[in-house]
C-alpha cells in the first residue's frame, strides 16, 4: 500500500490508493458501455439504453452558450468512465474497509455523527461504498439504495420512472450521463410515509481524470415526505475532472420533496448536472443548492409543475472564485391552473470569478392563477469580479402573476469601514458582509451544513483579499 | 492615559481640502464638545481620527497617548481603544446585532468571549439602555428607526469600553426620553481613562453630558475655545457671532 498524497493547501486535497477491481480504462466508445454493463451485471435492456444513449450523446452538439465557460477544454477521450470499488454495498459501518473510513475521516466526517447518519449512503467512486438503511425506515417500506441496487431489485418502480424527467436526449450530458452513469441514490418513499429524519449521501471523486456520473431516482407516493441531502468534495487534480449527474424527482400527489445539495467540488472539475423535479396535484417540491468550488459548473435545478396547486421552491448559492465559472440558475414551467413557484438566486464573485444567472420560466397556454416570484442578487467582492443575468421568461396570457426582480452590488465600503471601526479586521469584515449577503438563504440549509458553509464562504471571501 | 491630540491637521477628500490646521488636545479623563455650521468640517475629523480610506491626511498628526496613529487601520486604531459613534451608522444586512457585537468584542479584547459570559454582559446593557431583548437577532441596523441607531452606537461603546470615544452627533434624530438614556448610557463610561469628544449642534444634549470644554470649528479649524458659556453665546447669537 501506497502512502497517501497529502496537498496541504486545502483540507480536501487529498486522495487515498485504492486498487481499482474494475476499470474501463480512458476514452468512450461503445466497448466503454459494453464494459460498464458488463462489470455491473446488467440485464440487456438497460445495456440497449446505454448504447442507445451514446449514440445521442456523439449526435448532440454542446449548448450554444456553453462556450463563455471553459467548457471547450474537455477532451472526452481523456476521461475514465467507470471505475468501480468491486467490494459488495456495505450494510453495517464496521464492514467498511479501513481505507475508506479514513478518506471519511479526512472528509471531516466524524465519527460520533454516524449514528445521525442513519439511512445514509455515501459513496466511494462509482459504487456506493457504504450503504446502511435504518430498519425503521424498510419497516415503513422506504427504499433508500444506491441505483445499481434499485435497478436491480426494485426494477418495477425504478423501470417506470427512469429517464422520464430527464429524457435522456435532454441535452448532451444527459446523454453521456444515460450511457455511462453508474452510483447515485434511488429513493421511494410509499404514500402517507413522512420520513422525519433527513437522507444523506456522501460521495466524491477519488481518482485522476475520472468522471463521476451519477444517477439519482427520488420517487415520493402520494401524500409522503422526505429530504434528501447530498453533500460532496473532491481532492483536487493537474488534469481535469469531469461530473455529470442526472437527478430525476418524482413528487405524485401532495408529496413533498426537499433535495438540499452542497457542493465544493475541487478547482479542476467541471460540474454539469441536469437536475429536474415533477410536482403532481398539491405536491411541493424545494431545491436548496449551494455551489462552491469547480471550474465550471453548470445547473439549472429545474421544476415542472404539473398538477393542480403545485408548489415549487428553487433556493440557490453560487461562490465563484478566481479562475471559477458558475452558470447556475433555476427553470420552473407551470403546466397547471393555480401552481406557484419562488425562485431565489445569491452569488458571489471573487476575484476574476464569474457568476451568472440562466433562468427559465414559463406558463403553459390557457392557465391561470399561476404565480412566479425570482429574486437574483450578485455581489462582487473585486474590480475584476464579473456576473450576468440570462432570464427567459415565457408567460402566457393576463391571469397570472410573474415578478423578475434582480440587482448586482459590489461589497459596500462604508460597511467595511463601519465594521473595521469596531476593531475587526479587513478580511473578517469581508468575510462578514458577504456571509450576511447569502444568510438568509443559509439558514434554510440543516443546522451542520449552514456552519459548513459559512465557514467555506468565509475562507472564499478572504482570499478576495490576497 | 488617553489622551488625544490633533496637531496641526489637514484633511482631503478627494481633492478638496476638508481640514485644515486643526489643532485640538483632549487630556485624559476629559470630555469635550465640538460645535460648528453644516459643513465646517465636523464629521470630516472623526472619520479622519478613525481612519476613513476616503479621509487623507495631507498636513498634520494625531496622537493618541502621545503616539501618532495616522499610518494605523481603522481595526488597530479601534483595538487601541478609539471608537466612533457613527452619525449615520452602516446598514449590515444579514449580520445579526449579536453575531456582530460579539465579533467586535473578541477583536477588541483579542480572545475568546463565552456566549454564557458575552450575553449576560449583553443583556445587561440592553436593559440599561432600554432595548428590547429581540433584538440580538435581528441584522444590524437593517430597518432601525433613527433613534434606535443612536442606541445601538451607545450600546456598542458600552460593550467595548473605549478608551477614547468619538460622539458624531449622538442627540440628532433622539427625543427627549432617548436623549437622557442615551447619556446616561455615556455618562457611565466617564472615568479618568476615558477622553471624549461629542459633536453636537445644540445646547440640549450638553445639559445632559457636561463637557469640560467646548471648541467651535469653523473654516475646518478651532476658531473659539472655551467652557459652556460659549454655547450661551452660540444660542444668542449664532455661529456668526463667534467668528465662523
Amino acid at each position: 500500500m501506497e502512502s497517501e498524497i497529502y496537498n496541504a493547501q486545502r483540507d480536501s486535497d487529498f486522495r487515498c490508493d485504492v486498487t481499482y477491481a474494475y476499470d474501463s480504462g480512458y476514452g468512450l466508445s461503445h466497448g466503454t458501455v459494453d464494459y460498464i454493463s458488463a462489470a455491473k451485471g446488467e440485464e440487456a435492456w438497460l445495456r440497449e439504453f446505454r448504447h442507445g444513449a451514446l449514440d445521442t450523446f456523439f449526435s448532440k452538439t454542446l449548448p450554444p452558450w456553453f462556450d463563455c465557460g471553459n467548457i471547450g477544454a474537455i477532451d472526452f477521450s481523456k476521461i475514465r468512465y467507470y471505475l468501480a470499488h468491486g467490494e459488495e454495498v456495505k450494510q453495517t459501518w464496521e464492514d467498511v474497509p479501513d481505507r475508506i473510513k479514513e478518506t471519511f475521516a479526512r472528509l471531516g466526517v466524524p465519527e460520533n455523527e454516524r449514528k445521525f447518519l442513519a439511512g445514509v449512503e455515501a459513496q466511494f467512486d462509482s459504487e456506493a461504498a457504504y450503504s446502511r438503511m435504518r430498519d425503521a425506515l424498510l419497516k415503513r417500506g422506504v427504499i433508500f439504495v444506491d441505483s445499481t441496487v434499485g435497478l436491480r431489485d426494485y426494477a418495477h418502480i425504478f423501470r417506470k420512472f427512469f429517464a422520464t424527467v430527464v429524457p435522456v436526449a435532454d441535452n448532451k450530458f444527459s446523454a453521456l450521463n444515460s450511457a455511462v452513469f453508474s452510483g447515485g441514490s434511488f429513493i421511494y418513499v410509499p404514500a402517507g410515509v413522512k420520513v422525519e429524519q433527513p437522507l444523506q449521501a456522501y460521495f466524491r471523486i477519488n481518482s485522476e481524470s475520472f468522471g463521476q456520473f451519477e444517477r439519482t431516482l427520488i420517487v415520493v407516493d402520494e401524500g409522503a415526505e422526505v429530504t434528501y441531502l447530498e453533500g460532496c468534495t473532491a481532492p483536487r487534480f493537474d488534469t481535469s475532472n469531469l461530473h455529470s449527474a442526472v437527478v430525476e424527482v418524482v413528487a405524485l400527489a401532495g408529496a413533498k420533496i426537499q433535495y438540499i445539495t452542497v457542493q465544493n467540488w475541487s478547482n479542476s472539475v467541471y460540474n454539469l448536472v441536469t437536475k429536474r423535479a415533477v410536482a403532481h396535484a398539491g405536491a411541493d417540491i424545494r431545491w436548496i443548492d449551494c455551489n462552491i468550488g469547480s471550474k465550471f459548473t453548470a445547473k439549472y435545478p429545474a421544476i415542472i409543475l404539473k398538477g393542480e396547486r403545485a408548489r415549487g421552491e428553487i433556493l440557490s448559492i453560487a461562490v465563484a472564485s478566481s479562475g471559477q465559472h458558475h452558470d447556475t440558475g433555476a427553470k420552473v414551467v407551470h403546466l397547471a391552473n393555480n401552481t406557484s413557484s419562488n425562485i431565489t438566486s445569491k452569488s458571489v464573485s471573487i476575484r476574476d470569478g464569474v457568476a451568472s444567472y440562466r433562468g427559465l420560466l414559463r406558463t403553459g397556454p390557457g392557465l391561470s392563477g399561476c404565480k412566479n416570484k425570482t429574486r437574483c442578487d450578485a455581489l462582487l467582492l473585486n474590480g475584476e469580479s464579473k456576473s450576468s443575468t440570462h432570464p427567459k421568461i415565457q408567460a402566457i396570457g393576463g391571469k397570472n402573476r410573474v415578478e423578475h426582480e434582480a440587482s448586482v452590488s459590489r461589497i459596500d465600503g462604508e460597511q467595511i469601514f463601519y465594521m473595521m471601526q469596531r476593531g475587526i479586521g479587513e478580511k473578517h469584515a469581508v468575510s462578514l458582509s458577504v456571509n450576511g449577503f447569502v444568510n438568509d438563504l443559509i439558514r434554510e440549509f440543516p443546522m451542520e451544513y449552514g456552519v459548513e458553509l459559512k465557514r467555506l464562504i468565509e475562507l472564499e471571501a478572504e482570499n478576495s483579499l490576497g | 492615559m488617553s489622551a488625544l491630540e490633533i496637531k496641526e491637521l489637514s484633511v482631503s477628500v478627494e481633492g478638496k481640502v476638508v481640514l485644515h490646521g486643526f489643532s485640538l488636545l483632549i487630556p485624559s479623563g476629559e470630555v469635550h464638545a465640538l460645535m460648528g455650521p453644516n459643513g465646517a468640517g465636523k464629521s470630516s475629523l472623526a472619520n479622519a481620527i478613525a481612519g476613513h480610506p476616503s479621509y487623507k491626511i495631507e498636513r498634520g498628526d494625531i496622537l493618541f497617548n502621545g503616539s501618532s496613529i495616522v499610518d494605523l487601520l481603522p481595526d488597530e486604531r479601534a483595538r487601541l481603544g478609539i471608537f466612533l459613534s457613527f452619525q449615520y451608522p452602516a446598514e449590515l444586512p444579514g449580520v445579526s446585532v449579536a453575531n456582530f457585537i460579539r465579533a467586535a468584542v473578541e477583536a477588541r479584547s483579542k480572545e475568546h468571549v463565552s456566549a454564557t459570559e458575552f450575553y449576560k454582559k449583553l443583556y445587561e446593557c440592553m436593559d440599561f439602555l432600554h432595548i428590547d431583548r429581540s433584538f440580538t437577532s435581528r441584522s444590524m441596523n437593517v430597518g432601525f428607526s433613527g433613534g434606535e441607531k443612536k442606541r445601538f452606537e451607545i450600546l456598542q461603546m458600552l460593550m467595548l469600553r473605549p478608551t477614547c470615544a468619538l460622539l458624531d452627533e449622538i442627540d440628532s434624530g433622539l427625543d427627549v426620553d432617548a436623549l437622557k438614556i442615551v447619556a446616561e448610557g455615556f455618562n457611565s463610561m466617564r472615568s479618568a481613562g476615558m477622553s471624549a469628544l461629542l459633536i453636537t449642534h445644540y445646547r440640549r444634549l450638553l445639559h445632559h453630558i457636561v463637557p469640560d470644554a467646548v471648541h467651535v470649528i469653523g473654516g475646518g479649524h478651532v476658531v473659539r475655545s472655551g467652557g459652556l458659556e460659549l454655547v450661551d453665546s452660540l444660542e444668542r447669537g449664532g455661529y456668526q457671532s463667534v467668528g465662523t
